[in-house]
């Protein structure tokens, strides 16, 4: 097949690549020694048949290829079963592996309520009775340890339940979960679901596109309101409910004369240990036997913003940035868990002195060190692993560190709970101002831009471009992932970058103090999102259910298979979700119609691809002006609003600074 | 929050709370802990406290929990760059700055330094309610204080019926006095409760408003709290005790309380002056109650809602306001606070050469400042309202008949008869004493006019200010007849007023109004809870006391006692869809507890579904509830077999161990208490009164300001239950305030209660 082929050699400058600087600097500096993903992407094409999903190889009739004339496989299957099945499976995988780290979580939760553990405690405590509170479980004048043991049972007990409905939907408005029932798409168990994906994509077992589908999103909700709810709530409640904090982000935030460290995967329970262990005396002492001024932790992908969101530990980059790190040749070792973790950095590593270092049972690379992390010991674990990096900090090479910038600041910590205190403080917080502001028009609507890094598109350029477009004309975005570590590496997360905002959000911004984007966590926190839509909807004004609100999210850069499973549990919420990249289900216009608009016209959400950056945000605004137009608000008009704020009052004691006279009574004087 | 005023905020938080912190540590080093604190005649201890904490604060040792409550709720202020949200924690600094300012007011009252003295201030209308409020500097001139729960409970019907829309909290000094007064004026014509404190180096409001002479004091409704900012914490613990008064919270129920005022309290606060770190603090509390801050001068402005229902901040620089003059200015201004709370009042236009407003309506003319009264000692004067045909009357015609008062000496007196004829298809005989009452609430509304009494016991003064503006006889004509459009439009089509001074028609008409007024004694006294078909319920407080439902009857008024069965016909009539809606009886169950199908179904629907069952009869069993308005609380002693009856105006110990203002705690909030009920003062009079459980004759202690204010009419309820010298029999504060005084008393007397069934 011609597609196969070799394609002729692309020239493409590392600025083609990424839009980031340091990544690009780096990038230059492998040309010809190591080869990265970047280099990858161009040499390797895209096969056409699976990108498509008309590739069906669930028996060993196939594999067949639905293309061309082609309309149905072996077996009668047609395009439609076909490209139905692979994204349902693409689902499953996304939900069981958001849930396998919400199980993660649970355990380790029974493990501290047990006293099992070395090292944990319980960081939230009101955490406990408001997370006891949902499940109904009782927990007034309980020892706290009984009751997060009963929440850590309840939560596994999520996982093998057969029949009934997840907990958590309860905490959805009660419009959706009506329709949840009525269209019977209300997960009975986690496990249960993402495993009927598995035997209803079976050869010959579920051959009706909508169907199918219908169970993808069931499937897909055991993500939404079950494992990543669940992971959301007890990383919360045994590492502490984020609350905004100052960090840097980027390769800049490696140290030339510190033991570099970076944590890099999903799960927050060993990066916990190892934040602690980073600031352990003894280890310092011995960081400074071998030469090094300190311990120097940074993160990668989600694990990076689990302790951003908790500690402030700078993210040295997002999924793409993860060979560079090791590439700037300045980390002693990279610790990785489960997750978005490229096989090629161990390849990488041995151009370097870097250790990659393996700790999860469920995840070993072919040439990486393993050192399984036990919770139950987690403390040493973490010690034992910290020392290797200061053992191997002699054995760095000349390093190549990209300077820091000053638009590398950040703000993030942007926890659900917080975001309600930060609009009315202890004892007036709710979502009503943010609500008002929506309806006043000051702010359009709501964006989350969301997902990963994917090496077909140039690095961040489609999640900047949005966000840049979205908080310009009055969109409040907020950032989870990935593209939130992509947003803040241009200062976009800054509180100052409300000046790129528009008039009425900017006003929002300054009332409130907050960036334009706001940074929500990681990609298990985008259950965060849930809730707040949830809350959105039911502060009331803006309708009675997330359908009803002017808000879309956005996947620019998707890749993994998680980004689909989010994707279409907002669909089932209620929300539309726009995908950055060409349809996966391209190959069965029927299949891209169910879940476009299908979904839409039964769930008030849906699933539609975008590669066209332009078109995806033009989209954005009719959908958002939709809404609001459905929900009777006024009509957007960006010249209204920005009479508010302290420039006036700045610019008069900038007067008074230069001699001029003071009349508090006039503006002009 | 702009980043500016939570610097400010939380910058002026820390300071007043270590201040705070230092006060009550030395107040504690030098009293001792024990050393009682408290506020005058309240029974909500420190009020802002109590609501934000919960803490009942009595003495200094309590004080010093209440100030570390209030140091925990400090952040830090936002950096200049990368800095973090700082809306919640400025808010949070704003709640401990009233922490603080209460505290330090609490350990200023300790030390006998409040009311603050200030030479000359004299008020009107605080000595009755504030006996103990006689602080005051070498003259005795003193600023008012907190305001206390008598007077806010007098207030509670206008408050809650939106004759009163809220309050305004002025902090500072305006830009001149003309605009200081002007801006008084505007608000009281609109009748906006107005709370004055804080000054401008050293300068205040208050000083500018005895400058221009004019009266403050609860009846002008202007209270001064004090010269410094601190003291503007009273406004908010009257804003804190009206959600515990009327809205049946609870200390601690700190987001209720908070959200009752961001929506059933349209006050705000305007900054008139330079604003320092102080204010700004304590604007970020005031905002917490969903009080948006105005300011007169360049201030960064906060326009999104949300905390507040319209914008939070508003600057208006003054000297940019349009305006030929500062009272002009001051007028626009007020008008903007007007559309930033969000407060709709419909002004209605009285032509007549003075201001005109219910704030008015308290003011006393004293003799020296008056020009000439109608009735009273020298002379006569009625009032006397009557309905006609359509046919029979012009609108608008006004006419006085006989000489007006220029011959008459100065402070001199002469008789006068008002007759106000109305024609309307909607009109109904019985609605002309309901329309003849207002007279005295619409006379009353004019500056420099007192009325007093009503009928044939009418007594006008006007003053000499008043007259030297050309107010003359005809425009007692105006008042009337604007009002009576403007508030019975919908039942009138034709008002004409005649005022007769000329002796001959004077005494012609007055014997016409005397037979009115005995025919409608006669058709009264006729209409009992038997003889009509519906009762009218009152919701009107459901604004401020959500669970509560007044069931009206003939024989039972509204507890506030503004509403009796005819108001409330009328007022339906006026209003179909209003608060007072006609409940059809239904069955009875039990005429003697007064309980009907109609009246249960009403009272479950409209407390949402809290009383199932209400009777009108009884006070022990399932008693009526009360919102907070009460004039009255009658209140079961077991021991005493009986009942007894507090007057609100009364702040004396009962014998039930607790003041009026501690009882209303317990008896307000539309909850059911058997025992204890709120109640208007005419309901005494009833026959039925609590005639379930022995009526009148039960009544074994009063408040002796209730036996003085209604002493012929109780006279002839002791006659009526056959025992002349009961009224002598019933104990009061002077003969009893517990019942180890009481039970003697009554057994001298030989009380009757003593010799009925047991009341439980």
């Amino acid at each position: 097949m011609p597609e196969e082929k070799p394609d002729k050699k692309v020239e493409k400058k590392p600025t083609d690549m990424s839009i980031d600087t340091a990544v690009c600097e780096v990038l230059s500096n492998c040309e010809g020694v190591v080869e990265t993903a970047f280099d990858r992407a161009i040499s390797i094409r895209p096969c056409p048949i699976g990108a498509e999903g008309a590739c069906c190889k669930h028996c060993a009739m196939g594999p067949c290829r639905l293309v061309a004339k082609t309309t149905r496989g072996v077996c009668g299957a047609t395009r439609a079963t076909v490209a139905a099945r692979n994204f349902a499976r693409a689902v499953a995988a996304g939900a069981a592996a958001h849930s396998d780290h919400g199980r993660g979580m649970a355990f380790a939760l029974l493990a501290v309520a047990k006293g099992e553990t070395e090292g944990f405690r319980i960081r939230d405590e009101a955490k406990v009775h408001a997370v006891a509170g949902y499940m109904g479980i009782k927990s007034e004048g309980r020892p706290i340890m009984d009751v997060a043991r009963e929440i850590a049972e309840t939560a596994l007990g999520e996982f093998g339940k057969q029949t009934g409905e997840l907990i958590y939907l309860k905490r959805a408005t009660p419009a959706r979960q009506e329709l949840w029932r009525k269209e019977k798409i209300a997960p009975r168990g986690i496990d249960r679901e993402v495993v009927e994906v598995m035997h209803r994509t079976h050869m010959g077992v579920d051959q009706d596109a909508e169907n199918i589908l219908d169970q993808t999103l069931r499937a897909s909700m055991t993500d939404g309101w079950g494992g990543s709810m669940l992971a959301t709530d007890i990383t919360d409640i045994l590492f502490g409910t984020p609350t905004p904090l100052q960090s840097q982000v980027n390769l800049g935030v490696l140290k030339d004369d510190e033991v570099n460290l970076v944590v890099h995967g999903h799960e927050p329970t060993l990066s916990e240990m190892i934040v602690a262990a980073s600031t352990d005396p003894e280890l310092l002492e011995y960081a400074k036997s071998k030469g090094a001024n300190g311990i120097n932790l940074a993160g990668i992908c989600c694990t990076a913003n689990e302790v951003l969101m908790r500690h402030g530990i700078p993210p040295a980059g997002n999924f793409l940035s993860q060979e560079l790190a090791i590439a700037t040749g300045a980390v002693e070792a990279m610790i990785v868990d489960v997750q978005c973790i490229m096989q090629s950095l161990a390849e990488v590593a041995t151009h370097f002195h870097t250790k990659v270092i393996t700790t999860s049972p469920k995840a070993k690379i072919e040439g990486a060190t393993h050192m399984e992390y036990d919770e139950h010991h987690a403390y040493q674990s973490a010690k034992d692993i910290v020392r290797v990096a200061i053992d191997n900090y002699p054995n760095r090479g000349a390093a190549k560190i990209p300077g820091p910038k000053p638009d590398e600041a950040l703000i993030a910590g942007f926890s659900h709970e917080y975001i309600r205190y930060m609009q009315g403080g202890l004892y007036r917080g709710s979502f009503r101002p943010l609500n008002d502001a929506v309806a006043a028009g000051r702010i359009r609507g709501l964006a989350g831009v969301v997902g990963c890094n994917n090496a077909r598109v140039a690095q961040d350029a489609p999640t900047v471009q949005i966000i840049r477009e979205l908080i310009k004309n009055d969109v409040l975005v907020v950032v989870t992932g990935c593209a939130a570590t992509g947003a803040a590496k241009y200062g976009y997360l800054q509180p100052e970058f409300m000046d790129h905002a528009g008039a009425g959000l900017r006003e929002v911004c300054e009332a409130i103090g907050i960036p334009p984007v706001v940074h929500v966590g990681s990609c298990v926190d985008n259950s965060r999102i849930l809730t707040i839509l949830t809350e959105c909807a039911t502060e009331g004004g803006l309708g009675d259910d997330i359908s009803d609100l002017p808000a879309v999210g956005i996947c620019p850069e998707y890749m993994s298979e998680k980004a689909l499973s989010i994707g279409s549990y907002f669909a089932a919420s209620g929300a539309y979700v726009l995908f950055g990249l060409p349809s996966p289900v391209s190959n069965s216009p029927e299949v891209v119609d169910l879940i476009q608009n299908g979904w839409n016209a039964r769930f008030g959400g849906g699933i539609e691809f975008e590669p066209d950056i332009d078109a995806l945000i033009a989209k954005v605004f009719t959908r958002i002006d939709a809404k609001r137009e459905a929900l009777g608000l006024a009509e957007y008009d960006a010249a209204r609003f920005g009479e508010s704020g302290d420039r006036q009052m700045e610019e008069m004691l900038e007067t008074l600074d230069k001699g001029g006279s003071l009349n508090v009574y006039s503006v002009s004087r | 929050m702009s980043r500016y005023i939570a610097k400010a905020a939380i910058r002026g938080a820390n300071l007043i709370v270590g201040e705070a912190e230092q006060m009550v540590e030395a107040a504690v080093a030098e009293l001792g802990a024990s050393t009682p604190v408290a506020f005058t005649n309240t029974a909500y201890h420190l009020p802002v406290i109590l609501g934000f904490t919960g803490m009942e604060v009595d003495n200094l040792g309590e004080l010093r929990e209440a100030v570390a409550y209030a140091k925990r709720l400090l952040n830090a202020m936002p950096g200049e760059s990368l800095w973090l949200p700082y809306l919640g924690e400025t808010l949070d600094a704003g709640a401990a700055t009233l922490l603080a300012t209460e505290a330090i007011e609490a350990v200023r009252f300790a030390r006998g330094l409040q009311p603050e003295p200030i030479p000359g201030l004299h008020l009107t209308g605080t000595s009755f309610t504030s006996p103990d409020n006689n602080g005051g500097g070498a003259d005795g001139g003193h600023a008012n204080g907190p305001i206390d729960d008598i007077q806010l409970r007098a207030w509670g019907i206008q408050l809650v019926d939106g004759r009163m829309p809220g309050f305004a909290a002025i902090i500072g000094a305006a830009r001149s006095n003309e605009a200081a007064v002007s801006i008084v004026r505007e608000l009281q014509k609109r009748n906006i409760l107005v709370f004055l404190s804080g000054n401008v180096n050293g300068r205040s409001i208050i000083h500018q408003l005895m400058e221009e002479g004019v009266e403050m004091g609860y009846d002008t409704y202007i209270v001064p709290f004090g010269t410094d900012t601190i003291s503007a914490i009273y406004a908010l613990g009257f804003a804190t005790r009206s959600a515990l008064t009327f809205g049946g919270m609870s200390g601690g129920q700190t987001r209720d309380i908070l959200l009752y005022n961001k929506y059933r309290v349209f006050a705000f606060a305007l900054a008139l002056g330079e604003v320092d770190d102080l204010k700004y603090a304590a604007a970020a509390g005031a905002i917490n109650y969903g009080f948006p801050v105005i300011a007169d001068t360049l201030i960064p402005q906060i326009l999104p809602s949300g905390i507040t229902s319209y914008e939070h901040v508003i600057s208006m620089p003054f000297d940019d306001i349009p305006g030929d003059n500062d009272t002009e200015r001051a007028r626009r201004l007020v008008q903007r606070c007007m559309e930033v709370r969000g407060v709709k009042i419909k002004i209605t236009d009285v032509p007549i050469p003075v201001p005109y407003g219910s704030a008015f309506e308290g003011e006393r003319i004293r003799k020296a400042d008056m020009r000439v009264e109608f009735g009273g000692s020298k002379a006569q004067a009625f009032e006397y309202l009557r309905s006609v045909g359509l046919d029979e009357i012009e609108d608008g015609k006004i006419e006085v008949v006989g000489p007006g008062f220029d011959d008459v000496p100065e402070g001199g007196a002469m008789s006068l008869g008002i007759v106000v004829e109305v024609a309307g298809r909607k009109m109904q005989e019985d609605f002309e004493p309901v329309l003849e009452r207002q007279t005295h609430y619409w006379v009353n509304g004019a500056s420099g006019i007192q009325h007093i009494g009503q009928r044939d016991i009418t007594w006008i003064r006007l003053s000499k200010a008043a007259v030297d503006k050309g107010f003359q006889i005809k425009n007692l004509g105006d008042i009337l007849y604007a009002r009576l459009h403007a508030d019975f439009g919908a039942i009138l089509d034709k008002v004409a007023v005649t005022i007769y001074t000329d002796p001959d028609k004077f005494q012609e008409w007055l014997a016409k109004a005397r037979e009115a007024y005995q025919a409608r004694n006669v058709r009264l006294a006729d209409m009992v809870d038997e003889s009509i078909e519906e009762f009218y319920s009152c919701t009107l407080c459901q604004s401020f006391a959500p669970n509560h439902v007044c069931v009206i009857s003939p024989e039972r008024l509204g507890l506030c006692g503004a509403y009796n069965w005819l108001d409330c016909k009328a007022s339906n009539q006026i209003n179909p869809t209003g608060p007072n809606q006609p409940i059809p009886k239904g069955i009875c169950l039990d005429p003697v507890f007064g309980v009907w199908q109609g009246s249960n179904e009403f009272a479950y629907q409209n407390t949402h579904q809290t009383v199932e069952r209400v009777t009108l009869y009884s006070i022990m069993q399932d008693p009526m509830t009360a919102c907070g308005c009460f004039e009255c609380i009658a209140v079961v002693i077991p021991e005493a077999n009986g009942v007894m009856v507090v007057s609100r105006e009364d702040p004396s110990m009962t014998p039930a161990g607790m003041t009026f203002s501690t009882l209303a705690g317990v008896a307000g909030g539309g909850l059911q208490t058997p025992g204890m009920m709120g109640v208007g003062k005419y309901y005494l009079l009833s026959r039925k009164f609590i005639s379930a459980d022995g009526g009148f004759k039960r009544i074994v202690w009063m408040s002796s300001v209730l036996k003085g204010m209604m002493a012929d009419e109780l006279k002839g309820v002791c006659e009526r239950e056959g025992d002349p010298d009961l009224l002598d029999k019933i104990a009061d504060e002077r003969s009893a305030t517990t019942v180890e005084e009481l039970l003697p008393f009554l057994e001298e007397h030989q009380h009757p209660a003593l010799a009925m069934d047991p009341i439980f």
